[in-house]
């Protein structure tokens, strides 16, 4: 079982360094996963990260990139709800990276 | 005797056969998709009421939630948690599973 | 994922088991939301047990599990939009589209028995 270490403590990821208990997260988990990819989180990478927080709170799925842009649009407008802009923030791919950075499993769909 | 019932009575006949089969005193649990017979407005509701007349029917709780069936189901039917059906399985001196 | 040149197909997902008692529900939403990215003419009709897959309530903390049925209101956004369940399946549980969890069209027996003549593809779960 992989882990990385955040203040002090041990949290268990897989070997793609998705987080394994979703209970787990906190924020600094978040930032220390995406250290790890040299990625510092500003106020832009948290919106989308609390927007799938949410988003997989009711729907029980992490959304696919085509889905995550169309619903970021229709919730913070479309100079957000673009691929350049998700890709800008995300470059290893918008759903896959901030999926990770939230705790969340990787989007069903993705390889 | 205490029959557990586990499949759909809309896919499977093991519930119509259990109804048939088990005598005056015995139990019936139903447990995963065996708590499917025991809702209200179904085909099989008659057959399930004319089996309570002289057999005890309970159905598991977590698989009536999980399916969310609780607000559907029959009156009469009673709801056990899992030391429920311990409980049941020490009451009665066997266990026939419809499987 | 852009298809290449090839024509759009119809395909019916034919979903009819319950959903915690086998893995079939929950493999066969999977498949769908994987598939709505190959931009096909999709559909879904539940019948017999699998119009309990769209039943309102479900609460798995007891069991453990998963608890996926939220999952079914993300179709949408999928572009997934044609959910059919069938009537007499609905009739013989005594269900009505008032305990599902999804906005659905009810077809009778006759209307899914030409659906499936109609569809390209049938994929069965």
């Amino acid at each position: 079982m992989a882990s990385i270490e955040v203040g002090g403590k041990s949290i268990e990821v897989d070997e793609e360094g998705y987080l394994e208990n979703r209970a787990d997260w906190t924020m600094e988990i978040g930032e220390a996963m995406a250290k790890i990819d040299d990625c510092e989180l500003s106020s832009n990478h948290m919106e989308v990260i609390n927007f799938l927080r949410e988003y997989y709170e009711e729907y029980q799925i992490a959304p696919a990139v085509r889905v995550l842009t169309k619903a970021i649009g229709k919730k913070l407008g479309p100079d957000k709800g673009n691929s350049k802009y998700l890709y800008e923030l995300f470059p290893y791919g918008p759903a896959k990276q901030a999926c990770k950075y939230a705790g969340l499993p990787k989007p069903t769909g993705c390889v | 005797m205490l029959h557990t019932v586990n499949k759909s009575p809309f896919d499977r006949h093991s519930l119509e056969r259990c109804l048939r089969t088990c005598a005056s005193g015995n139990a019936i649990l139903l447990i995963e998709d065996g708590v499917y017979g025991g809702i209200k407005g179904s085909i099989i509701e008659d057959k399930v009421k004319d089996a309570m007349k002289d057999v005890k029917i309970y159905a598991l709780e977590a698989d009536v939630n999980s399916r969310g069936i609780k607000n559907h189901i029959m009156d009469g039917i009673q709801l056990v948690d899992y030391s429920g059906f311990v409980d049941l399985t020490t009451e009665y001196d066997k266990v026939q599973s419809w499987l | 994922m852009e298809e290449t040149a090839g024509e759009i197909k119809k395909i019916m997902y034919v979903n009819r088991k319950a959903p915690y008692g086998t893995i079939y529900a929950l493999e066969a939403l999977e498949v769908v939301l994987i598939g709505a990215a190959f931009e096909q003419d999709v559909m879904m009709i539940f019948m017999d047990d699998g119009v309990f897959q769209l039943k309102k309530e479900q609460d798995t903390k007891a069991l453990g599990v998963k608890n996926f049925s939220p999952t079914y209101r993300a179709l949408e956004m999928y572009d997934v939009e044609k959910i059919y369940v069938e009537k007499e399946s609905m009739e013989v549980r005594g269900l009505t589209v008032d305990d599902l969890i999804i906005p659905v069209e009810v077809k009778s027996n006759e209307e899914v028995t030409k659906m499936m003549g109609e569809a390209d593809v049938l994929l069965n779960f």
